[in-house]
């Protein structure tokens, strides 16, 4: 048992998917030529104005209700100033004295089953900034002001998550919310969510916090949960060995697994924010506050305690078949078809995962339709064919082969359930094997339990798996039993 | 009488009576600028070729039957106004070589109402200064005496309307710039409402004050071009989205009812007796046309210079931030690194003046002084609308001197610049207030305009407008031009 406590608080920037950027009328579009997406407004030119994208706040204000947070009827942006080349205007226009979503929390469901309860402390509109690009440039750098403007909402929780397993839990959480009501298209690859991770440890039983570091800029669940791990073992080697914790600001590399050192408080900028005089305070009104509440679709958690309720499911399946709304969707769409939730759950989890995950698609872009998987499931549970060859069926279906229906007549894979010629090829292997049948006359109980397989694989093989496994079953038992 | 000499309104009667088309008053102007510009210095591009072409497009609306409200009639905007395909500097080393890709709102409007532009006019560097001596282009010379300033920052605007060498002009105003200049050149300028005219296309200054309107021989002309610049603009946030008044149609209204509030804070000891006389005399007038004159208070103007003072470089301070070397603008020769780039471009892109608003507004905003200054200051703003509003219980409009001080010699100040700031004692608090505001000439001192300014309550353009208008029917100071510039 360690002595030592880890607290972790998050900052999580969440690229909202409106379709123009939160102050001018620029396309959010990823991936576009450098530069072809920065209006005048983007690119900061002198006299420009920026103009509020309403689109923003609602999603903002959607994000706040979704976590039960206060919504600010007035809410004012500052302006934050840096220089940097890939922001353009020399400051960020960003929230910081009256953000618009205040104190909220979220439950997270860890893989114990056991709850935990994430406090948020406010969430703030701004933008992004463009990227600066190093290579290419020939020693000099390149500025991309096509991402400049894009609208965020940075979320920060308190400090209340207290190991790597439960901020990458509240991360995923956050992650199918934020998706699941519309306001992110939750690339990860593109840099849709951004997590800033600030982490310290204290010895157990102490109640002052330790001092803490903050690593920025993680883009994927997996290098979060690397970068914690590691800035907590270095944390508790100084402090083992009597030294103490800077506070700074530090980047993790995810490929080599070390972070360094970026900037320390002592040289942090002062950002001189003062409200941003050209953009009036966001004022919200009890109507419209109201209104984007009823739009709200049906949250994860509420869809997670719905599957359990509705189709019987444990709570592990249901956390996993809730957590985005791509996947609900589809083992939705599955179960409505083929009436059997359980089997869904199986294939989706397992099969269909498996396959996702080894070819990195995501659900939405899956070969097979939820219309032949729930096919599939219906051939299984009418015995045409049997799960051993279901999964050849689900091959043929990813490789785009037809319907499990086409599939199953093109390659013959009926399941032979004729008992006569069962019957003929139980009495045909026995004869084979009629040393391996006389013993399994003479083995006991437990010894013929074993032997029995034996005689199903042979069978199998000669049915080239068509058989159906029940019957087969029955026939083998009276041939060798007598 | 020469064309030079007629008023805006004047030159659209012309216009539109068909006595003469807008190519030949367009020539006629930019014949004046190539003669007497040289000497002034008011211009610091000048459009000649395409203010032909759009003077021979007017003639062509106009005999079509097309005419807009200000069709053909030459004018000539600050150099702050973004101009599509022309340069626009702000007076600035920085922007010495920005060609604008797009045109402010103030000039889409004008253009579309007809009017020709013949150039572009100097200014103080970014509209930091009252004197028009920090322009990367040099002074502006005061067309009544060359040795003079003609006030800024807006000082290339009044110079040539003043000199006759352009009917009218465009002007911003962040603490005085349209007002201070128009007093010091003899001209009328205005400063409306702030949210009326529409800040897109107009180079940032301090963006909770900066305010642009018109400058022009008189109240009438200065109605006729703020009615073609005014109206909401989905652009610009803190556009007000109101429906356009008529500017024009009050002009002649008799001021009989009217109450004109002198606040006693306008007439300190120190002020120059002269000044207090022709401002007093101007209230007389207006008595004797039927207003009644009362006296008025604004306690916590006093506080409006060290307020603007903060307000105005804080804001600034941030909007010049986009002025680092690295998209448009300045750039300096073989830089090391970025810091190094940075450092250098705005060093040497930027005049002194521009650079000590920028420490001063980056020090107000700082951890640790930004309650005591940036947040006073605003909450002595909230004071100072406060005083107004009350006053405006009194009073309809409010009259006071523009300027404590006629047009002082080149040079005079340009190493004091808290001598210069405190000029700005009258013009300031309007700004910090958002009000409406005119400044007229009433009168000469040593040979030399003395304006007059009269301040409104919000919206209220058309009063003042009217008020100044009554007085420039039985007045004639604002038909005084200099004897520079005076024959064709």
């Amino acid at each position: 048992m360690s002595a030592w406590e880890t607290v972790i608080g998050l900052e999580i920037h969440v690229q909202l998917a409106t379709k123009t950027k939160i102050f001018s009328a620029a396309s959010t579009a990823f991936g576009a030529e450098p530069n072809s997406h920065a209006s005048l407004v983007d690119l900061a030119l002198p006299g420009t104005l920026p103009v509020l994208n309403r689109e923003a706040v609602n999603m903002a204000v959607k994000f706040g209700l979704a976590v039960g947070a206060e919504i600010n009827r007035r809410s004012v942006f500052e302006r934050k100033n840096y220089f940097y080349p890939d922001l353009p205007k020399g400051y960020q226009t960003t929230q910081l004295a009256e953000p618009i979503v205040g104190t909220g929390s979220m439950e997270v469901v860890l893989d114990d089953g056991s709850r935990k309860t994430v406090r948020i402390h406010h969430a703030h509109l701004e933008e992004d900034a463009g990227k600066s690009l190093h290579e290419d440039f020939h020693g000099m750098t390149g500025i991309d002001l096509n991402r400049a403007g894009t609208p965020l909402i940075e979320v920060v929780t308190e400090p209340d998550m207290r190991s790597a397993e439960e901020a990458v839990a509240f991360a995923r959480a956050l992650h199918s919310l934020v998706t699941a009501i519309g306001v992110c298209d939750g690339d990860m690859s593109q840099g849709s969510l951004r997590f800033d991770v600030n982490v310290s440890v204290r010895r157990k039983g102490e109640e002052k916090l330790g001092t803490r570091t903050e690593t920025k800029n993680l883009n994927s669940f997996r290098f979060m949960e690397m970068a914690i791990r590691k800035e907590v073992e270095r944390q508790i080697d100084i402090l083992e060995d009597g030294g103490s914790i800077t506070q700074e600001t530090r980047l993790f590399n995810g490929d080599t697994g070390v972070s360094r050192a970026m900037r320390s408080k002592e040289d942090a900028n002062d950002y001189r924010y003062f409200p941003c005089p050209d953009l009036l305070p966001v004022m919200l009104s009890e109507e419209q506050i109201i209104e984007l509440k009823n739009s709200l679709p049906e949250l994860p958690a509420q869809r997670l305690v719905r599957f359990v309720e509705q189709f019987g499911l444990s709570d592990y399946d249901a956390r996993i078949l809730s957590s985005d709304l791509a996947t609900s969707d589809y083992f939705e769409a599955v179960v409505k078809l083929s009436g059997d939730a359980k089997l869904a759950a199986n294939w989706i989890m397992g099969e269909l995962a498996a396959k996702l995950n080894a070819e990195e698609k995501a659900i939405a872009a899956c070969p097979v339709s939820a219309e032949h998987l729930a096919e599939l499931i219906a051939r299984l549970k009418d015995n045409t064919i049997s799960s051993k060859i279901a999964k050849q069926v689900f091959e043929g279906c990813w490789n785009g082969e037809g319907s499990p229906d086409q599939i199953i007549e093109a390659r013959g894979l009926k399941q032979v359930s004729d008992s006569g010629a069962l019957q003929k090829m139980v009495d045909q292997i026995i004869a084979d094997n009629a040393a391996q049948a006389e013993a399994y006359r003479a083995a006991d109980e437990g010894k013929r339990k074993k032997m029995f397989g034996f005689f199903v694989g042979q069978a199998m093989k000669a049915s080239q798996g068509k058989a159906n496994p029940q019957q087969l079953n029955e026939l083998l038992q009276k041939a060798l039993e007598g | 009488m020469s064309l030079h000499q007629h008023t805006l309104t004047e030159l659209k009667t012309l216009l539109d009576g068909g006595d003469i088309s807008s190519r030949e008053l367009t020539d006629y102007f930019l014949a004046r600028i190539e003669r007497f510009d040289g000497e002034l210095n008011s211009f610091v591009t000048v459009t000649a070729e395409q203010a032909r072409s759009e003077a021979d497009a007017a003639d062509v609306l106009r005999g079509k039957g097309e005419a807009g409200l200000l069709n053909g009639l030459p004018i000539a905007h600050k150099d702050i106004f973004c101009t599509n395909g022309v340069r626009t500097s702000c007076g600035s080393r920085m922007l010495d070589n920005f060609i604008s890709p797009y045109d402010a709102t103030v000039v889409k409007k004008m253009r579309a109402a007809g009017a020709v532009m013949l150039g572009k006019t100097n200014m103080d560097e970014f509209a930091m200064g009252s004197s028009n001596e920090t322009s990367f282009y040099g002074p502006v010379k005061n067309p009544w005496d060359l040795s003079r300033v003609p006030g800024g920052s807006s000082g290339g605007s009044a110079a040539a309307v003043a000199a006759r060498l352009a009917p009218a002009a465009t002007g911003t105003d962040t603490g005085g710039s349209i007002r201070q200049p128009a007093a010091l050149t003899g001209i009328t300028g205005l400063k409306p409402t702030y949210g009326t005219v529409s800040r897109w296309g107009m180079i940032a200054f301090a963006s909770s004050l900066d305010q642009a309107g018109p400058m022009a021989q008189s109240a009438a002309d200065c109605a006729l071009l703020l009615q073609s610049m005014v109206g909401h603009d989905d652009k610009d946030s803190t556009s007000l989205n109101r429906p356009v008044d008529n500017y024009l149609a009050d002009l002649d209204k008799p001021l009989a009812g009217l109450t004109v509030g002198l606040p006693e804070e306008f007439f300190p000891a120190s002020l120059d007796a002269r000044i207090a006389e022709l401002t007093r005399e101007t209230a007389r007038e207006l008595e004797r046309q039927g207003a009644k004159v009362v006296s008025v208070s604004l306690p916590s103007v006093k506080l409006s210079v060290p307020a603007y003072y903060v307000i105005a470089p804080a804001e600034a301070s941030s909007n010049l931030s986009r002025f680092d070397g690295v998209r448009y603008g300045y750039r300096c020769q073989d830089p090391v690194d970025l810091m190094d780039l940075y450092k250098r471009s705005r060093s040497e892109g930027f005049g002194d003046e521009v650079q000590r608003r920028i420490l001063v507004g980056t020090y107000a905003l700082s951890h640790g002084y930004y309650d005591a200054y940036y947040l006073r200051a605003q909450k002595v703003r909230r004071l100072i609308s406060d005083d107004f509003a009350r006053a405006f219980e009194k009073a309809d409009v409010i009259l006071g001197p523009t300027s404590p001080e006629v047009a002082f010699p080149l040079g005079a100040k340009k190493d004091d610049p808290v001598t210069m700031y405190m000029a700005d004692v009258f013009t300031i608090a309007v700004n910090l207030a958002g009000l409406p505001a005119l400044s007229m000439p009433a009168g000469m001192i040593d040979g030399l305009p003395a304006g007059v300014q009269l301040v409104g309550n919000y919206f209220r353009e058309g009063q003042i407008l009217n008020v100044a208008h009554r007085y420039q029917q039985a007045t004639d100071w604002h038909r005084q031009a200099p004897a520079f510039g005076g024959e064709q």
